[in-house]
């Protein structure tokens, strides 16, 4: 009996069926499903940890790795950026335990400040990236994903993008794999990364790739169909959008070559492109599988983001992939006509109404009136406070408070404020603080602590004293951490007290230096009562 | 292959009633695939689902033009989602509007009279009547798939959405919800 799950909630109970012993990570769209699944279906005998960053969360896992156990990071795709220094020279280093890094793209952008690609990262770090087309898919192949990590002794990327993650399809569940338990750390020097141990696990790398490609050539989600002169290649959500289009069109006789997994398989590439006149290659954000098939060196023409034939940003969509191959295959479309609506209410994502956000942006807005002032934001609801005019800035988790402090350089004339979250405080916030102390930089932070990771829905944080395993924890304390590092002036009120509000940040204008307002109540949605 | 699509502001259940379609065509053994709008549908979005059921289904979003059904909780989200509707397709919709976050608001008369004109299997259910009549506004949109479910779109009846209701939403919410689908039975043929 099939089960209706979504991609996330698949690639969550694939890793549990595969033995999976610690999951780490950080909230981020459209990842966080992953781990509250694996968490909801956690018999106890799995760690499961939201970390402070993805970065601490990789760490935590690659220790874990060390030791044997089967390891898994969720993150959205920005999130590999943070975690992107401990990757890089895990692979020099190696892993003994599986472990498969997830790391959700998001073409669109639906919700994210990037249209990165994760199979590119997975090119600079010379790593392998499985990218399911579909959830059921997913579910299969986190297991090999597992397998694949172990067999190579390194880590391995998962990249599912939205489409996957948050679609929904029947997915046939399948027995538990067979599994062991770690054997634990066994002290070696492989486990210290020494510029010597680079070299020569540099060379180990690049003759892995080699047979990883060989190997992917003949994993089934790598697959190479049909005959013809003309030919078509895609991979991810974007493979669905083709067999969508052929069967619109009347299932034309075309060759096609789907791509599940990297590195590229070269040899399928090469099956591919053999008796072909001309190809043409559907994905989403990078050319990727269109610059491997380029690097093959063939007289295929090759049609794809290149030369223009497909978009070079955006996601695709069913319409947009069927009108290219129609155009590829020199078939006509008919014509479309709908008529025009009248005009529609535009519905912009704004705060939840008795947000506390609302009323921390409007005391800063009301007790630096008159003043020349800029506010620096960060990512998080907050950043919904660009309706209200309190959002000038906004570029990554924990930049508020930094670039508030490079403005802060050139116009020292200037109110700088930076708005923080408390989760994107522990992500990224403090080392921002501790610049601005040390440098002696005058910029006044709010912190908006709402007492959760709010925007991805609302997931724990150090904060809160609560963990992903059940029962309780120690509770990590904003204003003290703030008194510990040095900021030369700190107050707490709660946003909802209006007058104590607005006179708590006039006295932070009064004075000089690095100041913190701390604004203290509990976001709307969790009032009711918190989950974890 | 049958293309339902459910258009409604963030907060009105289209993530739910979507769930609720497919597990009632999974346990008929057809293939399901839905998407879903997430995240910013708690901030007062559009928000739309897309469920597609059959033989054989590949892209989980339904392509333009193909949308054999249509469900709106809302009157501007349906003509928001019209250029996904086929030429022969059904439009249910409520007709309650509900003002957005950072406007004045707006009439819900010109939505209502485009669908006239541009939909020929149009039914309008009075969205005040049918919050009175389930009790609650929550309901909404259970109360929507009951009439759509009733009037013989898909391949699946009452009992097979009880059971879906079931499946998916605690004990203590069965009540309210299965007369909701009633109620919306009831204003189908009303």
């Amino acid at each position: 009996m099939k089960k209706l799950l979504m991609g996330n909630e698949a690639i969550a109970l694939g890793a549990v069926r595969a033995g999976v012993n610690i999951v780490t990570g950080y909230p981020g769209t459209p990842s966080s499903e992953i781990l509250e699944t694996v968490a909801k279906n956690n018999d106890g005998s799995i760690y499961v940890e939201w970390s402070v960053n993805e970065k601490t969360a990789l760490e935590v896992a690659a220790g874990g790795a060390y030791a044997g156990a089967r390891v898994m990071v969720t993150m959205k795709q920005v999130g590999l950026n943070v975690a992107s220094d401990p990757l890089m020279s895990l692979n020099y280093v190696g892993v003994k335990g599986g472990m498969v890094v997830i790391a959700a793209d998001d073409p669109g952008p639906i919700s994210s400040q990037t249209e990165q690609d994760t199979r590119h990262f997975g090119l600079y770090a010379k790593l392998a990236v499985f990218d399911p087309s579909t959830p059921e898919e997913a579910y299969q192949m986190i297991g090999d994903a597992f397998d694949f990590s172990e067999k190579y002794g390194v880590p391995v990327l998962f990249r599912p993008t939205t489409r996957v993650c948050h679609s929904c399809a029947g997915v046939e569940l399948l027995p538990d794999m067979p599994r062991k338990a770690p054997e634990g750390f066994k002290k070696d020097s492989r486990w210290v990364i020494f510029p010597r141990l680079t070299y020569t696990n540099h060379i180990k790398i690049e003759n892995a790739l080699k047979e990883m490609s060989a190997e992917l050539s003949a994993y089934p989600p790598n697959k190479l169909d049909g005959t013809g002169k003309r030919g078509i290649t895609a991979g991810g959500v974007s493979w669905q959008y083709v067999l969508e289009a052929l069967s619109a069109l009347g299932n034309p006789p075309v060759k096609l070559l789907k791509v599940s997994a990297y590195p590229f398989p070269k040899k399928l590439g090469q099956d591919f492109l053999d008796g072909l006149d001309e190809a043409l290659v559907v994905e989403e954000l990078d050319p990727v599988i269109e610059k491997e098939l380029h690097a093959l060196g063939s007289k295929v023409v090759i049609h794809g983001k290149l030369d223009g034939t497909m978009p070079v940003a955006g996601e695709n969509s069913a319409d947009g992939v069927k009108k290219a191959i129609a155009g590829f295959l020199g078939m006509t479309l008919p014509d479309t006509h709908t008529p025009e609506p009248p005009p529609l209410p535009a519905r912009p994502p704004v705060l939840c109404a008795g947000c506390p956000h609302r009323e921390s942006f409007l005391a800063v807005k009301e007790a630096s009136s008159g003043r020349s002032s800029v506010y620096s934001g960060d990512i998080g609801c907050y950043t919904l406070g660009n309706t209200l005019d309190m959002v000038d800035t906004c570029l990554c988790m924990g930049a508020g408070i930094t670039v508030a402090q490079g403005l802060q350089r050139v116009e020292p004339g200037v109110l700088h404020f930076a708005f923080i979250g408390d989760s994107t405080f522990f992500h990224t916030g403090i080392p921002g603080v501790i610049n601005a102390v040390a440098n002696q930089t005058d910029i006044i932070i709010v912190v908006l602590d709402n007492s959760t990771t709010a925007m991805t829905g609302n997931q724990p944080h150090p904060g809160l004293g609560r963990t992903m395993m059940g029962g309780s924890s120690k509770k990590v304390d904003i204003y003290k951490l703030m008194e510990a590092i040095g900021v030369d002036f700190i107050t707490r009120v709660n946003p909802f007290e209006t007058a104590r509000a607005k006179d708590a940040v006039r006295e932070a204008m009064e004075h000089k230096g690095v100041r913190v307002v701390l604004f203290e109540a509990p976001c709307i949605k969790i009032r009711g009562g918190a989950s974890c | 292959m049958l293309n339902c699509m459910i258009a409604g502001v963030g907060g009105q259940g289209t993530v739910l009633a979507s769930k609720l379609l497919a597990e009632a065509a999974l346990s008929k053994g057809l293939d399901v695939r839905t998407a879903e709008t997430i995240g910013m549908a708690q901030r007062g979005g559009s928000v739309v689902s897309h469920v597609r059921m059959g033989d054989a289904v590949h892209s989980p979003l339904i392509p333009l033009k193909s949308a054999d059904i249509l469900i709106a909780l809302e009157p501007a989200e349906a003509v928001r989602m019209f250029p996904y509707l086929s030429e022969g397709g059904v439009v249910l919709v409520c007709s309650t509007s509900v003002k957005p976050m950072t406007s004045a608001g707006y009439s819900s008369e010109p939505m209502l009279d485009f669908l006239k004109v541009n939909v020929k299997k149009l039914t309008v259910i009075d969205g005040k009547e049918l919050t009175k009549k389930c009790g609650s506004v929550k309901v909404l949109n259970v109360a929507m798939l009951g009439a759509a479910v009733a009037g013989g779109l898909f391949p699946f009846d009452m009992d097979d959405m009880e059971a879906a209701l079931k499946e998916k939403l605690p004990e203590k919410y069965w009540d309210i919800n299965i007369s909701a689908l009633n109620v919306g039975k009831v204003m189908f043929y009303a």
